[in-house]
């Protein structure tokens, strides 16, 4: 089995996921063809060598349906040989896109791949795509179904989370990011977006609010707090399936929850004899990939128990790893993670994540292997574990060493 | 056998009128449906025939279906209830959607009958579904009239077309009281609800229909969902409009029904999948689900105890055979809570009543209460001025027994002492006629006891009413040793005319209803001392379908209560007094010296705000009782708060208090909301298998005790693979 490299990877700034986002212009078609533009440009790639483009995307409808991978593909200035896949794994969707090409080149079927994704939540809204199992009541009520957000708020009732917890977490947040920013941390990753005459459209993440204090954050109302317990009342739902708890702790809001954003990325993945081949140097090696199926209800531990199984199958412990990116999905789920593995909150996304810089939900996990691997390089640390809670109860997770 | 008349008249309108021989009250049968069939049929084929009034005979037009006929079905079927079943739905869909599409050229939609609707009365279930597949509806202006689709409360969803046709005329949350909560709406608010299109003056009826019929067009008589381009009102489930609605009420009937109706799951599911598919194939998709509620045991446990045994037993099926003794004057001796609500009943259901107590203030606060009530029903307009007048004019409060002249029937409902019991059965036969009947409404005194202080012993009976007595609909007649035929009938005539449901038990300790209860409560309580988290506790109560968790009841119900009870039985019991109600007692007692009484003292196993509103649970029960290391399994926790009820009601059969199962099953329910889902404690062993009851019985037992001992009668059952019901039908013990 030959291992799969990472030798580069890079984003786009996340604009606003709202009409008054300076991305809310561009196309998802356009942004991804100029993720594949710019991979190309970047490493001087001969795309030929590209066995497929394999794009994470969430809702999969209007200008994101249809393939969007193959149409990004034929809209850049790739051969019209490489083809392009689309996949969906909710918030996982851009690192399962990168598990998927490592696998692929781990077990011999091609060279190189292009894995990434987009989500341009300001012009494709989340949840237009339909779902199933909020929709039809045989599943709904098989799976004890609630929002996101009801799931995340019992996440904070379960293990004890309380309010000024995911709140102190949403400021630290907001901290690292815009030292981050500060510092240039995300500068070897950053791709501007420009318009089609060269002219700059968004350069920066615009989401960010640096100074976001905790009095800030104690101002605002929980957000699940209506549907939970009024209209439609997700909360009566909850309790059949824990009824251990008296009621659900609402504890989340629009502050240290991750932010609705446009964005996209990519990384490019390939086998040693890619790199021999065009004078490419791999920046890490992935060393592991998984994938997991959790409660539904509670929805978005995932990354507890996808942890686990990386480690075991790959021999870890938790101890081996250096650095973690857990995405934000919200306060709670990385506190829960903290708490189950009682690791440093210095080691985990250290520099800031989605409540601060947003979620584009199937560029996400391509853009926050990219920043586990620049921090590896950055902070000269070896090993990063990089986790997604996944909507429907799953988890996703890939382990990188840098070489 | 004549069902409906047909009446054609010189203007070419025909009226197809229903009335059932030997019934007040039309209900769909077999040969019913049959017959509707054939003369409406007749009349699209007679081209001098201009249109059709479809309407009944009698006060009301329909009742619904008989659900009898259901069992006969599946009990005919042989091995393949399910085709047998689905064929009798699609035949119902077949005979209303001829009324709809008739002899209109299908593609076209020209040429039809209007077929117009004329309701005098009520209309409910299959009759409200013919209604709804007719082109226009009219209903009398009758304050008594109420029209809807009730099915969901016996277990069931309008399963002839009322699903798929009530979603395509309303959106999902207009539809949803009518058909999710089975709401029957009096005829202004069925109008504006859009489920019928006029109400006319009750001698207007089918001169408004008829005029009607004859000035439709062609386009007056297609159905909307017959037009093309026809859009689910509110949005299909996909639809952006649509999407949050459909969301929300899967989250709202799982929270609602604590996922134990199937029928509101299946309801729901042939909605969802209905709305995407066209109006025939919706049918057909609704006929599934509904074939499939059918099948299911909880839904047959429900029609069975809810509807056909709740009704048989209103009908007397245990009364004995005695003449006519509905009650004229009623003596009701006690006018606290109780008291004035049997006053209440009684006087509302047009029996003159005397309300006695010591004080003539006490007196005139029961008719206050009286007159509390009434009021409320003038706010809910459910009551006029006159009626409360005409009310409140048939009771007298005094404290004078002589105004007890002429009763025929007592109901004593004064303090639980038996002291004071006997002093005012005395004084009240000192002065009622020979013949008539003294009934007690002690909840825990035994009746042979209390029988000793009357003259007439046979005559004694109790009748135990439920607080609040407007509200609660179980009566439960209990039977002194000596008590005789006449009392039991006198009692159940009573109740009959209170319009409540009785059940006649056998006197032993706390009855039937209290005697399964009490160790419900204790069960619960003894948790807490288990160090079982409280949530848990309630929780795994409301998720086996009972209205209140059992530390929660004992809060209604008071902990003081709890604690004379307590005292009482011990008392009685001495050393066999059981070690686990002991365990109970450490909790109660706890509570009583801090002073937590329950609602009543605004502290209990939950705390309250100054206004008395439940705010959740007390922490400090987690102080005195530390939540234990392990969780118990749910299920456990679960059958053990089932089974001391159920077990309950098993030794009250076996040991006589109870004489038909019948009346354990529909008391359990009605009396204190025993999961409904289950058809009652003997429905639910019937679901599960006496097998794996035992099974249960003998694991708890072992772990928690000799309360959880399998009866005999029930190995028995288990051994021998038997059942206590045999099919839908009405069974006797």
């Amino acid at each position: 089995m030959s291992e799969a490299y990472i030798y580069d990877a890079l984003r786009t700034p996340r604009g606003k996921g709202r009409k008054d986002g300076s991305l809310n212009e561009v196309t998802s078609l356009r942004l991804s063809a100029e993720v594949l533009n710019a991979a190309k440009a970047r490493n001087d790639l001969d795309t030929q060598a590209i066995e497929d483009v394999i794009w994470g995307n969430v809702t999969q409808v209007g200008e994101q349906g249809g393939c969007l991978a193959r149409s990004a593909v034929l809209a850049s200035d790739f051969d019209e040989r490489v083809p392009g896949l689309s996949i969906n794994r909710f918030c996982a969707s851009g690192l399962e896109a990168v598990n998927l090409a490592a696998n692929q080149v781990r077990g011999g079927a091609g060279q190189a791949y292009i894995a990434g994704g987009v989500e341009m939540m300001s012009r494709v809204p989340m949840g237009s795509d339909g779902a199933a199992i909020a929709v039809d009541p045989s599943l709904a009520m098989k799976t004890y179904f609630v929002p996101q957000g009801i799931s995340a708020d019992i996440i904070a009732t379960e293990y004890g989370i309380s309010r000024d917890d995911v709140d102190a977490y949403a400021v630290e947040s907001q901290a690292r990011a815009a030292k981050a920013w500060e510092d240039g941390r995300f500068a070897k990753s950053v791709i501007p977006v420009r318009d089609i005459n060269g002219l700059p459209i968004l350069e920066r993440d615009e989401y960010m609010r640096p100074g976001t204090d905790m009095q800030a954050l104690g101002s605002l109302k929980p957000a699940f707090k209506d549907q939970g317990e009024v209209m439609p009342g997700f909360d009566a739902v909850a309790l059949l399936k824990y009824p251990h708890l008296e009621r659900i702790n609402h504890v989340h809001h629009a502050g240290n929850s991750s932010g609705i954003v446009d964005g996209a990325a990519a990384l490019l993945i390939g086998n040693k004899d890619f790199g021999d081949k065009y004078g490419l140097t791999p920046r890490a090696r992935i060393r592991a990939t998984a994938k997991i199926g959790t409660d539904p209800t509670i929805m978005l531990t995932g990354p507890v128990p996808v942890t686990e199984k990386i480690l075991a199958e790959s021999g870890m412990s938790i101890s081996d790893i250096d650095l973690f990116e857990v995405n934000e999905a919200f306060s709670a789920v990385v506190l829960r993670f903290v708490q189950a593995f009682d690791v440093d909150h210095d080691k985990v996304n250290v520099n800031g994540g989605a409540i601060a810089m947003g979620h584009p939900l199937g560029a996400t996990g391509a853009m926050i292997l990219g920043t586990a691997l620049d921090e590896l390089e950055r902070s000269g640390k070896g090993t990063a574990l990089t986790t997604l809670c996944v909507a429907s109860g799953m988890g996703a997770a890939t382990i990188i060493e840098r070489i | 056998m004549t069902i409906f008349t047909y009446d054609q008249d010189s203007d070419g309108v025909v009226t197809l009128s229903w009335d059932q021989p030997g019934t007040s009250m039309n209900v769909m049968t077999l040969e019913g449906f049959a017959e509707f069939e054939e003369l409406f049929d007749k009349a699209m084929a007679d081209d001098s025939v201009k249109g059709v009034i479809v309407t009944s005979a009698k006060k009301d037009f329909a009742g619904g279906m008989d659900l009898g006929v259901l069992g006969k079905i599946r009990a005919e079927a042989g091995d393949n209830p399910a085709q047998a079943l689905f064929d009798f739905t699609m035949n119902g869909h077949r005979i209303l959607r001829k009324i709809e599409r008739n002899v209109m050229d299908p593609k076209t939609s020209k040429g039809g009958k209007p077929v117009a609707w004329a309701s005098p009365g009520t209309s409910a279930g299959i009759g409200t579904e013919i209604a709804l597949a007719c082109h226009r509806r009219f209903v009398a202006d009758n304050p008594k009239a109420k029209i809807g689709l009730p099915e969901i409360l016996v277990g069931l969803f309008p399963g002839a077309g009322g699903t798929t046709r009530v979603t395509r005329m309303m959106d999902l949350m207009s539809a949803a009281p009518i058909l999710m909560e089975g709401k029957m709406l009096p005829p202004a608010r069925a109008k504006s609800a859009g489920l019928i299109d006029e109400v006319v003056a009750p001698d207007q009826l089918l001169a408004r229909a008829k005029e009607w019929v004859l000035s439709a067009s062609d386009a007056d008589i297609v159905k909307p969902w017959d037009k093309p381009g026809f859009k689910m009102p509110g949005g299909a489930p996909y639809h952006p409009a649509g999407f949050m609605t459909y969301v929300g009420a899967s989250a709202m009937i799982h929270g609602k029904t604590q996922g134990v109706y199937p029928a509101a799951k299946a309801l729901l599911s042939a909605i969802y999948e209905g709305a995407q598919v066209p109006f025939d194939t919706a049918l057909r998709i609704e006929a599934r689900h509904f074939t499939s509620v059918l099948l299911n045991p909880s839904s047959e446990a429900m029609i069975r105890s809810l509807f056909l045994n709740k009704g048989a037993l209103e009908k007397g099926a245990v009364r004995p055979e005695v003449g006519d003794e509905r009650v004229k004057k009623l003596g009701v001796l006690g006018a606290g809570m109780m008291g004035a609500g049997i006053a209440y009943v009684s006087a509302n259901a047009g029996i003159e009543v005397v309300l006695i107590d010591q004080e003539q203030a006490a007196a005139d606060r029961g008719k206050g209460h009286v007159e509390g009530l009434l009021d409320k029903g003038i706010q809910r307009r459910r009551v006029t001025e006159e009626k409360k007048a005409e009310v409140l004019g048939r009771i007298t409060a005094t404290t004078d027994y002589a105004a007890l002249e002429g009763c025929d029937l007592i109901v004593e409902a004064v303090f639980e002492d038996p002291t004071i019991k006997a002093d005012v059965t005395a004084r009240a036969e000192a002065v009622i006629p020979e013949t008539a009947i003294f009934a007690t409404n002690t909840s825990t005194l035994p009746i042979s006891e209390l029988a000793k202080a009357s003259a007439r012993p046979e005559q004694f009976i109790g009748i135990h009413f439920f607080s609040p007595v407007d509200r609660m609909m179980l009566v439960e007649i209990i039977k002194g040793r000596q008590t005789g035929d006449r009392a039991t009938a006198k009692a159940l005539d009573f109740v009959r005319q209170i319009r409540k449901t009785p059940i006649v038990v056998n006197d032993a300790r706390f009855f039937y209803a209290n005697r399964c209860i009490i160790p419900y409560i204790n069960e619960g309580v003894m948790m807490i001392a288990e160090g079982v988290e409280p949530a848990l506790i309630e929780n795994a109560a409301k998720q086996l379908g009972m209205p209140l968790g059992p530390l929660q009841l004992n809060d209604e119900t008071s902990i003081d209560l709890g604690v004379k009870i307590a005292k009482a039985t011990k008392a009685a019991m001495g050393d066999a007094y059981p070690a686990a109600a002991a365990k109970a007692d450490e909790v109660i007692f706890r509570l009583f010296e801090e002073g937590r009484l329950g609602r009543k003292s605004k502290a209990g196993y939950y705390a309250y705000d100054e206004k008395g509103k439940r705010i959740g649970l007390w922490t400090g029960l987690g102080e005195i009782w530390p939540v234990a290391e392990d969780r118990p399994d749910l299920r456990e926790i679960q059958h053990r708060l089932i089974l001391v009820q159920v077990l309950e009601a098993v030794r009250a059969k076996e040991e006589g208090v109870l004489m038909d199962i019948r009346e354990g099953d529909v008391g359990a329910i009605l009396g204190w909301g025993f999961m409904p889902w289950s058809g009652g404690p003997f429905g639910w062993i019937d679901i599960m298998g006496a097998e794996r009851v035992v099974e249960i019985c003998d694991r708890l037992e072992a772990s928690h005790g000799p309360r959880f001992a399998a009866p005999e009668s029930l190995r028995k059952m288990a051994a021998e693979g038997t059942r206590f019901y045999q099919g839908t039908e009405v069974a006797a013990a």
